[in-house]
């Protein structure tokens, strides 16, 4: 017997919104993956939305007296943005409970932060919501660090990066935020990526459908910190999934499933090799330990996706 | 008439419950805690509506707070000591957002050393935050405070979060007979919350606290902030008038004790303040003229009621119980501030630290202040701030520090 798949509005590329939503003419930089995966989710979402920002790049697209938003928005701190969220969702359902706004005035309330937040400053107050089992919907651009000051590392920077405060490239490991939001047992997680606009509005799409704390967490391929030319940004997302640096997933009752294999897998080098980032583990000589490290880390995961824990 | 004997703490609850607030982010903090507790076994028994949620943190509470405040819905917290520094950056955020929400700080000195016993660093950290002030001295003054603190922070005029502070230990803990305001006399007193200070609706859409670029935007808000803060003083007498109509209570935003023919006055504020009432009496027994002002607004400073209550005094001591390391005491800046250039002031203007961590201040010490500033209104020179500290207590300060000596010594000798 096989199981009903959900109905999705996007079966195909043609299906995705045609109208955009976020308006044009943000401080973003060029070939932005953070900007690209908001618009995207965005389109999806609708204005019945209040967005509720941390600190980082995204704080710049609503400058006084302008925003792209066509709903609401509210910012508050670098650290504590999901209780921001806990505080307007809270009221809004107190003022639906008696009566003092109707269904039709109320609003999804979703929080935007970049990686530093999300992984870093703003963990507990995340991990809070999240046990608190608060109905939000929580976007993160990741660009793997800290973007908006000049990119130094940040708690979602990867192996070999550099970084301004690693300039000689990071030694430490990108921690697990997908694993460390499905540890709570929420309603939702998934990864995505601006460059894989179906994969990501049907996530979006099936997120928004579920009540409880949910996560998209979108790849945010970024120029200026990952010193690449703009153009790029789109070829840089489709290698980080086909190369499986990036795996698509979503979590959901407590079974992850892999949205994306890739077969056969590119090799890692070819992701690498376009970011300035990594060039210094290409020349002046190549550094082969922490190349073939960063492949047997993404070998590993792999093989534990398809065969199962080894 | 309901009379009750509560504790400042349970004073706090009973004020934020007939205020109608009706959500409260949380965390727990001594010696706050009991606030919190109480709200939420009235809310978990029904006998009050509301909804209570613990957060992770003061700052995440004070986000809360403030995000639930500016979608309409009439807001009360408690923190105390760290837990508002650990807070900070909100208390600033929250008050530019120019919410209305009531948080109650339980005042606690500040580590380190971690203590639990109070003293008011803490809550004048917060005094440039953009948070008006209410400082009580009793249970009574605590329950009051938190209505009237509502009234002011919804005024459309203000529209800023209001913190109302109490003494932990102090009066947080101790059990005074309390008068209750009757319900059906504060719906008269407090409106409903006002329509206009509702943000977030679908068919409404609003950006808040949205970035500015330059210091042109960015000074616009923060004046528009300070305008508002002086407003404030406005609106506390029209409240206090109006409170003093419907409950009989009168507050001023200086509370005054026999100050009015007195030569010297004392300037204390919170409950230890009621120790330089007591002093007040038994100096006016030994023939000293001396009287005491106590602000209990302190944000916005009332200066100019200041300048009225400290006319031609021959002197005033301020006492503060606080210090900011390597300039003194804060209540004697801002005095000074309020004083200074200004017609008729007092010729003295004395400075003395006590209180801190919870710090006994006696009756001696009183009297010691009050000879001293005798003598200087007569020499016409003022003595030097003065760090009140007893011989007593450095001699057993010493005595831990020996047995710590020793302690320290055997430690090594079991090791070896």
């Amino acid at each position: 017997m096989t199981a009903e798949k959900p109905e999705s509005r996007f079966e195909r590329l043609k299906d995705l919104p045609s109208a955009h939503l976020l308006g044009a003419g943000t401080a973003m930089c060029a070939g932005c993956g953070g900007l690209e995966a908001v618009k995207e989710v965005y389109d999806v979402l609708g204005k019945k939305t209040v967005f509720v920002n941390a600190a980082g790049c995204m704080t710049l697209t609503a400058i006084y007296p302008f925003t792209p938003f066509q709903g609401s928005w509210l910012y508050t701190s670098m650290a504590s943005a999901p209780a921001g969220a806990q505080g307007v969702r809270d009221a809004l359902d107190i003022l639906k409970a008696n009566g003092r706004i109707s269904d039709d005035e109320d609003l999804d309330v979703v929080v935007l932060t970049g990686d530093g937040a999300a992984y870093g400053m703003g963990l507990s107050a995340t991990s809070g919501a999240i046990e608190r089992d608060l109905d939000f919907l929580y976007l993160c651009y990741d660009n793997e660090g800290y973007g908006n000051t000049g990119q130094q590392t940040s708690g979602a920077t990867p192996l070999g990066a550099r970084t301004s405060t690693n300039t000689l490239g990071f030694t430490g490991k990108k921690k697990n935020l997908f694993d460390i939001w499905a540890a709570h047992d929420p309603a939702y997680v998934a990864t995505a990526i601006g460059s894989e606009p179906l994969d990501l509005a049907r996530k979006v799409e099936k997120a928004a459908g579920l009540t409880g704390p949910r996560l998209i967490l979108a790849l945010a391929p970024c120029p200026t910190g990952w010193d690449y030319d703009p153009r790029e940004t789109v070829a840089i997302g489709h290698l980080a999934v086909k190369t499986g640096i990036w795996p698509l997933k979503e979590y959901v009752d407590g079974k992850v499933t892999h949205t994306r294999i890739p077969h056969p897998r590119v090799p890692v080098e070819k992701y690498l090799k376009l970011q300035g980032r990594f060039r210094h583990l290409f020349e002046p000589e190549r550094n082969e330990a922490v190349l073939a490290k960063i492949q047997s880390r993404v070998d590993a995961y792999w093989a534990e996706v398809e065969n199962g824990p080894q | 008439m309901t009379r009750l004997l509560l504790t400042g703490n349970a004073a706090a609850a009973w004020g934020a419950r007939l205020a109608g607030a009706e959500y409260f982010p949380v965390f727990p903090i001594t010696p706050q805690t009991e606030i919190i507790e109480t709200l939420g076994r009235w809310i978990d028994h029904g006998e009050m509506d509301g909804r209570m949620v613990i957060l992770d943190s003061e700052h995440s509470m004070i986000t809360a707070a403030g995000a639930g405040a500016a979608a309409g819905v009439r807001t009360f917290t408690a923190t105390s000591s760290q837990g508002l520094l650990y807070g900070m950056e909100m208390l600033y955020t929250v008050a530019g957002w120019r919410v209305p929400l009531v948080l109650v700080n339980v005042s606690r000195g500040l580590s380190a050393p971690i203590t639990l016993e109070p003293d008011h660093n803490d809550i004048l950290a917060a005094r440039d935050s953009g948070c008006l002030i209410l400082h009580a001295a009793t249970c009574q003054e605590t329950v009051d405070a938190v209505l009237l603190a509502t009234r002011i922070a919804e005024d459309r005029r203000v529209r800023l979060p209001v913190i109302v502070n109490l003494d932990g230990f102090y009066l947080s803990f101790t059990r005074e007979p309390v008068t209750l305001p009757e319900a059906s006399l504060v719906s008269r007193f407090l409106p409903d919350i006002d329509p206009a200070n509702y943000s977030f609706r679908a068919d409404k859409p609003v950006s808040e606290a949205v970035a500015v670029l330059g210091g042109g935007p960015y000074s616009y808000f923060r004046y528009e902030t300070h305008l508002a803060a002086l407003a404030a003083q406005a609106v506390f007498d029209e409240a206090a008038g109006a409170f003093a109509d419907i409950f009989g209570r009168t507050y001023g935003a200086l509370q005054k004790y026999l100050s009015d023919d007195a030569d010297i006055v004392f300037v204390q504020m919170g409950s230890f303040a009621t120790k330089a009432q007591d002093a007040v009496d038994r100096l006016r027994e030994a023939g000293v003229r001396a009287g005491l002002v106590r602000p209990f607004l302190v944000r916005p400073w009332p200066a100019d009621a200041l300048r009225q209550a400290l006319k031609n005094k021959k002197a005033v001591i301020v006492i503060d119980q606080n210090l900011s390391m390597g300039m003194g005491g804060v209540l004697h800046s801002e005095v000074a501030c309020a004083l200074y250039g200004h017609n008729d002031i007092p010729d003295v203007l004395m400075s003395a630290i006590g209180g801190l961590g919870g710090r006994d201040i006696v009756y001696a010490e009183y009297a010691a202040l009050a000879e001293e500033a005798m003598h200087a209104f007569a020499s016409g020179t003022t003595p030097p701030p003065r760090l009140l500290y007893t011989e007593n207590e450095l001699r057993e300060m010493r005595k831990l520090q020996a047995i710590a000596a020793v302690e320290g010594l055997e430690d090594k000798e079991d090791a070896s």
